[in-house]
């Protein structure tokens, strides 16, 4: 394949783990941006997602289709309501102070893995994707000949990675206008701005956040799920979306969605592009490195405006 | 230095030393090994403890010490002694850099950098797999493993060396948090702004406390490899960041005694949960989700809180 269309296949790979992380990193954001809670473990319900879609295509047995539609709406459910105990049974018991809550939350990820690795064990598992058609992709070339068009081997795609990518475009404009739009998007965003004066006008603000903290593992658990037919399904997988949308989060600013959104954008293509040129060893360790320093030197992420 | 305390603590030395001489075999090579792990977690202890810098990438520190002592001896050759002054003095450069930059942020902002920095040098072992032998990892050579004719793999010396070592650590940091600069510490764990309303240095006194933190991880990790001659990547990832965080936290984070009793703890009880199943972690998650809710003291802590309000 030449370097052009090799480019373009890169760029297609990047989009989708763009729209995963985007998806992922909206839900962590989310959860910083109203509670200020780092939540360590939301790698481990990215994974509690994909491992519940594979538990519910197991037992429903029925086609790929409703299998994946069924898995679509039951993990982020159960792993949202997960979260939504785990905050009334943990964290609220920490009033929220930022340090305990991370400790707390580290806990909580060794809890969810290993209980994972002792009933689901350590195999990686696939689920079916509901369709999987190859396209291939056209390329543009201007030759001897003038403008040539045509099919180069190797470069395609297939069905469900680009639903992958429309999926989480819906679901991140869906979360956007329920944040702008709605009455209970307008009761977060009064916690966010001020929890004592959210309380005053009686905002129920810990029912507010367990609701948040379940929304953002939820959001976590339909990355799982949409990534599961292309990954399989494992008990580490969390660890290395944990940090990819720790970097996404970091690099659009603290709690803050769009940024959030145009971060994992840039992350996932640059991430494809640069695995296609260097080892995902140095990749990983020069996008870590970076992201330190944007934490030093400029905390408030490259597109966060000044924080608060 | 009151005399109580110091009775306290001798005395824990000597039970040590005599424990040497009637412990099963077993349990003689699992305290060892609880002694040199304890160091690195007295060094997190004054970093975390006493000057409240929660770090979440020690691993990083304890790996320095245990690359520098094994990859001197591996690819130079240099004797047990100075490797491992060697590789003290790469985790107090490390921290020196680590500090001067990381130390620029606070609170979870300086745990999400610490964590990131101990993954970079994570994966360069990874990458520099070549000189480092990544994820393999190596056996130091016996050349670098013997001390005064001594070999350090005859499991008598590597208790007392284990024993000396720790008891320096212990002893150590019982007089450094005695000294004046000790409390400046104290001082900016309880309240930073009027420490330095005070006159004093902050920033100056947090980066001089995290680099004593990492010399005495370093020389855990370093110890690590001279006593138990392997030396692999697995040391320097994010579970030994969590690990040290844990043993503290558990014995008591701000007590001198605190580090071995919950490096103790978490010793035995990982080593009977093993027993039971692969997924021994769980243990581990369990109890920082119980320590942080209902003992964010710990053990020692508690002591403390309920019959010896003046233990150090």
């Amino acid at each position: 394949m030449d370097f052009g269309p090799y480019l373009m296949l890169a760029m297609l790979e990047g989009a989708v783990l763009a729209a995963v992380l985007a998806l992922m990193a909206s839900g962590l954001s989310l959860v910083f941006g109203v509670m200020r809670v780092v939540n360590v473990a939301h790698g481990e319900f990215y994974m509690l997602g994909a491992v519940v879609a594979w538990a519910v295509t197991t037992l429903l047995g029925a086609g790929p289709v409703l299998n994946f539609v069924a898995a679509l709406i039951v993990a982020p459910l159960v792993v949202g309501a997960m979260a939504a105990a785990a905050d009334m049974v943990i964290l609220k018991r920490l009033n929220y102070d930022p340090e305990r809550t991370i400790v707390a939350t580290i806990g909580l990820l060794y809890i969810l893995q290993q209980l994972t690795l002792m009933t689901y064990g350590a195999d990686a598992r696939p689920v079916v994707a509901p369709f999987n058609e190859r396209i291939a992709l056209p390329w543009v070339e201007w030759g001897d000949k003038g403008l040539s068009f045509y099919f180069p081997w190797g470069l395609s795609t297939t069905s469900y990675k680009l639903f992958v990518i429309a999926a989480a475009v819906v679901l991140i404009a869906a979360l956007k206008l329920f944040m702008a739009k709605t009455r209970a998007g307008l009761i977060m965003r009064a916690t966010q701005g001020d929890r004592e004066m959210a309380t005053a006008f009686g905002v129920p603000v810990e029912r507010v956040y367990a609701l948040v903290f379940g929304g953002g593992a939820a959001l976590a658990a339909l990355a799982g799920v949409l990534i599961v037919p292309i990954q399989q399904a494992h008990y580490l997988m969390g660890g290395d979306a944990l940090l990819l949308s720790f970097i996404v989060v970091i690099i659009g600013g603290l709690g803050s969605l769009s940024g959030t959104i145009v971060a994992a954008i840039l992350i996932g293509l640059s991430d494809g592009i640069i695995s296609v040129f260097f080892t995902p060893t140095l990749a990983k360790m020069i996008a870590t490195l970076a992201v330190a320093l944007v934490l030093v030197f400029r905390p408030q992420g490259l597109f966060g405006g000044t924080s608060r | 230095m009151s005399r109580r305390d110091l009775t306290l603590h001798l005395g824990l030395v000597a039970v040590l030393f005599l424990l040497h001489f009637i412990l099963p075999a077993y349990h003689h090579g699992v305290l060892a090994r609880i002694m040199v792990m304890a160091v690195y977690a007295i060094g997190y202890n004054i970093a975390f403890g006493y000057t409240g810098l929660l770090s979440l990438g020690h691993a990083m520190f304890f790996g320095a010490g245990l690359y520098g002592m094994g990859l001197a001896g591996l690819h130079y050759g240099v004797p047990a002694f100075p490797a491992f002054l060697i590789g003290t003095a790469c985790g107090a450069a490390l921290a020196f850099v680590v500090g001067l930059l990381a130390l620029r942020t606070e609170g979870v902002s300086f745990m999400i950098v610490t964590l990131m920095f101990s993954q970079v040098a994570y994966l360069a072992l990874l990458y520099f797999g070549a000189f480092t032998h990544g994820d393999d990892g190596f056996v130091v050579p016996d050349a670098s493993r013997t001390l005064m004719g001594l070999s350090l793999s005859d499991e008598g010396t590597r208790y007392l060396v284990a024993w000396v070592l720790f008891s320096g650590a212990l002893l150590g940091s019982l007089w450094l948090i005695r000294q004046p600069f000790g409390r400046v510490l104290i001082a900016l764990r309880e309240n930073e702004e009027r420490a330095r309303l005070l006159g004093y240095d902050t920033k100056r006194r947090k980066l001089a406390a995290l680099v004593i933190s990492g010399a005495v991880s370093a020389a855990s990790g370093a110890a690590y490899a001279a006593l138990f001659g392997y030396v692999g990547a697995t040391f320097a990832g994010v579970q030994y960041s969590i690990f040290a965080l844990l043993w503290v936290l558990l014995g008591g984070a701000g007590t001198v005694l605190g580090p071995f009793v919950g490096t103790l703890f978490m010793f035995y009880l990982i080593d009977l949960a093993t027993g039971l199943t692969d997924a021994y972690m769980l243990i581990a998650g369990v109890a920082l989700v119980g320590l942080t809710l209902f003992a964010p003291q710990g053990i020692v802590g508690e002591l403390r809180r309920r019959f010896w309000k003046d233990l150090p």
